[in-house]
């Protein structure tokens, strides 16, 4: 077996007397989708905050890329190769489509304490911006404000945003939400077709997407982790089918 | 460059520049010397607005102490003068360097606070320096201090009134261009863009801190260039030029200018002075006494444009082409 990308060791996180995440333990190898589902309020969001830097654990420990970043800052681990999309649609509002990928760009470039060159005419990052918004389908779209987007382009930008930083784990935090049929149908083949290059770790809501796509799934109830396998034992599990999928899936 | 002169903001800002570089000569032929002396603060007080809106504009960052960098500006010049350093080859370089120094070390401390918090934070620091200031019995405390101008021997001489205009013109175009620069340099986007959405650009692995430090410390150094002018210009400093009411003078100025526009800081200068001035004399004019009330007409009308025009007096000039 591979060694994982990302491993969480036992992690904790309480909130007052609510235990958010409890000792949970995943992992995701690289070229695979590793689906996060659970109803509302099983410590999804606070399990991504964990694993982006938002907030620390109070106990366990969190391993990317063969090193320990429990303690590491949120824009550290994207230098590592740890790129995320939001739940809410996260992008820059007054920007267009072109100037969020070109400054996308920039952030994974390195530094960018440079005061008197126009980086809006700046091609080492607006070419791979374009390119970028190409291969997400937005190319006609460049020049628009963001906030002038359909909620499914925003969406499409957010995913052009994290590729920029050439991640080598995606975080997708709800990528389908609020999207149509066709457009999620679009973005699944999309994701598909990416995670040869990219790892994923998804968490998301719309239960066709998640068999779809994932080649694991991890079941998370009050904050636990109750069950993790391939899409085929996630639907088998009595535990799951009681806890979690309910009606839907007897 | 001749297409933007087309546009009624092209026009309209160059128009303000050339009689602000002839302005001198303008006051001279019509002999109205004190228009010279308010047009001098008028262009001080301009570096020290688009000082403010590199902060509050580009980067959403509400500073209410800017004008505690016209005291740090002042007084150190004001203090070396009085110990009988003139010399601005001197004077000048302290001042700047302490009001960079003092923008970082307080932008380290107030920039890990948010919102409100960080407008009450800048604020408490502003009042400390006031009150640091107004303690200074050697140098006059709440009195003040009178100074002699500094002197830049053979170079141009500060107690000529067309003469120091002419510096200050040149110190509001060189802050001009560099606000433009900065404004679309990689740095600048960095800055709007965390203005925009925080989260975001953390990301996308931007140390969003580190930049907001640094624009915090470029508005405070030419924040303490505008006190160094101001002292010149009364040859005076006193804990006054940096009370509360200043920092608000300035935020209202970028507001009313537009923010995070290049030349809002100018028209807002403009305009703000030009109320000062006029509305007064015209409420008098309706009935004797009311100038003195001129606040409430001026309140209101900044309500206005907070309402009705967000973009300020740059937006009511047409949209803008980036």
């Amino acid at each position: 077996m591979t060694e994982p990308l990302l491993r969480t060791e036992r992690l904790v996180k309480r909130y007052g007397g609510l235990l958010a995440t409890d000792n949970v333990s995943i992992d995701v190898r690289p070229g695979e989708i590793h689906a996060l589902i659970g109803p509302n309020g099983a410590g999804k969001t606070t399990l991504v905050h964990q694993l982006t830097g938002v907030v620390a654990p109070d106990s366990g420990a969190i391993h990317f890329a063969g090193r320990d970043v429990t303690r590491l800052a949120t824009h550290a681990r994207v230098r590592l190769g740890l790129g995320r999309s939001f739940q809410i649609t996260s992008v820059l509002r007054e920007f267009t489509a072109l100037e969020n990928v070109a400054l996308a760009v920039q952030g994974h470039a390195g530094h960018s304490f440079r005061f008197l060159a126009d980086a809006r005419h700046d091609e080492a990052l607006r070419g791979p911006a374009r390119r970028l918004l190409e291969e997400v389908g937005l190319g006609e779209r460049a020049g628009t404000l963001a906030a002038s987007l359909s909620h499914g382009e925003q969406r499409q930008l957010e995913i052009a945003m994290a590729l920029a930083g050439e991640p080598s784990l995606l975080l997708l935090d709800e990528p389908m939400a609020g999207m149509g049929v066709e457009e999620s149908q679009r973005l699944i083949g999309f994701l598909r077709a990416l995670k040869q290059k990219h790892a994923m770790l998804l968490i998301e809501h719309d239960m066709d997407a998640v068999f779809q796509l994932a080649d694991r799934i991890t079941v998370l109830v009050y904050g636990r982790a109750i069950a993790s396998g391939t899409p085929d034992e996630i639907r088998a599990n009595p535990d799951v089918r009681q806890a979690y999928l309910g009606e839907e899936a007897a | 460059m001749m297409a933007a002169l087309r546009t009624p903001r092209g026009l309209a800002t160059a128009l303000i520049l050339l009689v602000l570089a002839v302005l001198p000569l303008l006051t001279q032929a019509f002999d109205q010397r004190y228009l010279l002396s308010i047009g001098t603060r008028i262009v001080i007080w301009s570096i020290a607005a688009v000082s403010l809106n590199m902060i509050l504009g580009y980067g959403g960052l509400v500073s209410f102490g800017h004008a505690m960098f016209f005291g740090i500006g002042g007084y150190a010049v004001g203090i070396l003068s009085a110990e009988g350093v003139s010399s601005g080859w001197i004077q000048w370089p302290v001042a700047l360097l302490a009001a960079t120094a003092w923008a970082a070390l307080i932008g380290a401390l107030s920039l890990r606070t948010r919102g409100l918090y960080f407008i009450m934070i800048t604020l408490a620091f502003a009042q400390l320096v006031y009150y640091v200031g107004s303690g200074l019995e050697a140098y006059g405390g709440d009195d003040g201090l009178n100074i002699s101008r500094s002197r830049f021997p053979g170079l141009i001489d500060l107690r000529d009134k067309a003469s120091f205009y002419w510096l200050c013109f040149a110190l509001l175009c060189a802050s001009l261009w560099f606000c433009g620069r900065y404004a679309n340099s990689h740095f600048g986007l960095v800055l709007r863009g965390a203005k925009s959405n925080e989260l975001r650009m953390t990301a996308l692995g931007f140390p969003v801190f580190r930049y907001r430090l640094a624009a915090f410390t470029i508005a405070g150094a030419l924040g303490g260039l505008s006190g160094i002018l101001l002292a010149n210009e009364g040859a005076y400093v006193s804990p006054a030029m940096m009370s509360w009411m200043k920092s608000g003078d300035l935020i209202v100025i970028v507001v009313l200018g537009g923010m995070g526009a290049l030349f809002g800081p100018l028209y807002g200068t403009i305009a703000f002075f030009v109320l000062e001035e006029a509305l007064p004399p015209l409420l008098n004019l309706a009935h004797k006494g009311w100038g003195e009330y001129w606040m409430i007409v001026f309140g209101p009308l900044l309500v206005l444009i907070a309402l009705y025009a967000r973009g300020g007096i740059d937006s009511l000039l047409g949209r803008r082409h980036e």
